[in-house]
């Protein structure tokens, strides 16, 4: 029901400035226009990162400083015991990865241990959801004609609020 | 919606709840005081605690000489133990990442508290190698990190090494990701919460949470990334573990079999581990209508089936040893079916090759009090696969004046002991004070019978 109102709010020029919701909506994004996320390219620059310096690390220790002599077999080489190291480059990959995705989500939202609630109502994040409009961010329209468009939605409760 | 749900299938959430009902009827668990019973099983579980916590700082103080091992048989209950732990620490990344990525909806009113039971079990894990080192302190021993002793690092090409490295990965991972989908429901609790304390502290949990459209947006990718990195890396733990025997020249341990069939294990004991969970919290917590026997059935059958990838395993393993024709390998597993160990070994074949074949039958595989007896049974018998993997391999030595016998020490029964409730303090502890389902998901759920909800008698009830 927010979807197809957020539509015709869209539809009638309003710009829509966030929605809260306990859940994700999916296909609310194009609508209020919030682009995809890029995280899952960071994602993958900090899996590169674990890897290149589970490399770097791996081949310092085992092959440039100390050469282990395991059962006399080649230890003069990273290519030829490259498959003993397997393992543990997977396992950094996917540390660096996941932590490093993790830490810039966190960053990105402005969530971090202790921060104050940053929903404008302690029911969205229970059965309740919000749409906020800004006249500041809708210069064409007063808040009559906003008030019109949004009897059409069928809302529950309308907050006008004056942000200094 | 953008999938159909067949009219067939077995509603997902039962009850006609509507957004408000879950979020009631997860979070009044947290809000309410603590049943007597959740007070008694939280005291037993503290005590058994600290009888282990004890044995263990004794261990420590006198060194593992007390606990049963000797000369020949020199693993044998602590890395039963770890194997025991981790493989049940399986069964939570696979219900959240592997079924998110096949978009299993069913894992939703499983996978927090699967996931938590995954969290506290590797913890549980993790502690067996470091206590078998013996000396804790140096412990640290085990990282890259440069040292006083010269230009030595750890060994990379030993497989001991790759398992620090993954179960501290699959440890720390697992945790995010939990933690991740955790956020907004700590939130749901905050906005919920009347007492300060509990205000306060759900406030510092939920990291503020705004439920912006742009956050769930990227909310709903970390997910997904966080499932695909999860899932190589759930198959991977358990192949490196594996990895500690099948890289050894010990007849029993040394082959390529291992890494499947352990994964396959592991994924069979983890599952069996959250039947035993789940069924008796969602009876203690009235979770009814969200994990019912359709989730069973759908457990039940995951078990079936690696059950029965472990059997085969187990019967190709002594085809092998067999048709290799090396004497040693045969003599392995011909000492493990009917040498002095030939009690463990039959209990292993009951218990996990027998056991889950039952499942077949759809009466029993949806009857909960049934389930909850295999699971048990299945848990007993995948520590017992362990015991016999490690102790029977080597207790026959390569000369006859080495063989030996291993007993437990009431040491190494008591740490033992002392983890599972350690493990049972931390799921308690969790079952008290953490949203048990995962609110944000199961409200996604709803929506697909959203319409056959309102027309119901409870909706006009409700409104």
């Amino acid at each position: 029901m927010l979807k197809s109102s957020a539509k015709k709010l869209v539809s009638g020029g309003v710009k829509i400035s966030e929605v809260y919701s306990p859940f994700p909506i999916h296909g609310i994004d194009p609508i209020i226009g919030v682009k995809g996320t890029r995280l899952g390219i960071m994602a993958f620059l900090y899996g590169l990162t674990g890897l290149t310096l589970a490399t770097i690390g791996m081949y310092y220790f085992m092959v440039v400083e100390w050469k282990m002599n395991i059962g006399g077999k080649p230890n003069f080489s990273y290519v030829e015991n490259v498959l003993a190291f397997i393992p543990i480059s997977f396992e950094f990959t996917v540390l660096c990865a996941a932590h490093g995705m993790a830490i810039t989500y966190l960053l990105l939202n402005r969530t971090l241990p202790g921060m104050p609630a940053q929903n404008p109502d302690p029911r969205t994040t229970d059965d309740k959801f919000v749409m906020e409009i800004r006249l500041s961010e809708n210069h064409g329209l007063t808040e009559e004609k906003v008030d019109e468009l949004l009897k059409d939605t069928g809302f529950v409760e309308l907050d006008k609020k004056i942000i200094e | 919606m953008s999938h159909v749900v067949s009219p067939i299938r077995e509603k997902l959430v039962t009850g006609g709840k509507s957004y408000h009902d879950v979020t009631h009827d997860i979070c009044k668990q947290v809000e309410g005081e603590p049943t007597k019973e959740w007070k008694w099983a939280f005291g037993i579980s503290c005590v058994v605690f600290a009888y282990g916590a004890y044995c263990l700082f004794y261990t420590w103080w006198q060194g593992i000489g007390v606990w049963g091992l000797n000369k020949t048989v020199g693993w044998a209950w602590d890395i039963t133990n770890f194997v025991w732990w981790v493989g049940i620490g399986h069964a939570g990344t696979l219900i959240s990442a592997v079924l998110l990525l096949f978009r299993q909806k069913w894992r939703m009113a499983i996978n927090r508290s699967a996931e938590a039971m995954t969290i506290f079990a590797v913890f549980m894990a993790g502690t067996f190698p470091l206590i078998h080192m013996g000396r804790l302190w140096v412990g640290y021993w085990v990282l890259p990190i440069p040292n006083h002793f010269g230009s030595l690092w750890v060994n990379f090409n030993s497989p001991l090494l790759w398992d620090v490295f993954a179960i501290s990965t699959y440890l720390s991972v697992s945790l995010v990701f939990w933690y991740i989908g955790l956020i907004p429901d700590f939130a749901t609790i905050r906005d919920r919460a009347k007492k300060p304390v509990a205000k306060r502290m759900y406030s510092i949990l939920s990291f503020g949470w705004s439920g912006r459209a742009k956050h769930w947006n990227r909310f709903e990718l970390v997910s997904l990334v966080l499932a695909g990195l999860a899932t190589p890396l759930v198959f991977s733990v358990h192949s490196i573990v594996s990895f500690d025997f099948a890289t050894s020249v010990i007849p029993g341990w040394h082959t390529t079999i291992f890494p499947p069939y352990f994964v396959a294990g592991a994924v069979f004991s983890g599952f069996a581990m959250v039947q035993t969970l789940l069924l008796v919290m969602r009876k203690a917590m009235n979770l009814e209508a969200y994990i019912h026997t359709k989730h069973v059935e759908y457990m039940n059958i995951v078990i079936m089936v690696t059950g029965s990838i472990v059997g085969t395993a187990y019967i190709t393993e002594l085809f092998i040893s067999w048709y290799s024709g090396v004497e040693y390998e045969a003599y392995a597993f011909l000492n493990r079916a009917t040498g002095p160990y030939w009690w463990a070994y039959w209990s292993m074949m009951t218990c996990n090759v027998i056991s889950p074949q039952l499942m077949w039958i759809r009466k029993l595989r949806r009857s909960l009090l049934f389930t909850f007896f295999i699971s048990i049974v299945v848990n007993i018998g995948m520590w017992f696969e362990r015991y016999v993997i490690i102790v029977t391999s080597i207790h026959r030595d390569y000369i006859p004046a080495a063989w030996s016998m291993h007993y437990p020490s009431h040491i190494d029964i008591a740490v033992y002991v002392g983890t599972i409730g350690l493990f049972f303090v931390f799921f308690l502890l969790f079952a008290r004070y953490f949203p048990v389902l995962a609110l944000n998901e199961v409200k996604t759920i709803l929506k697909g019978s959203g319409q056959s909800y309102k027309e119901s008698p409870d909706y006009h009830k409700h409104h």
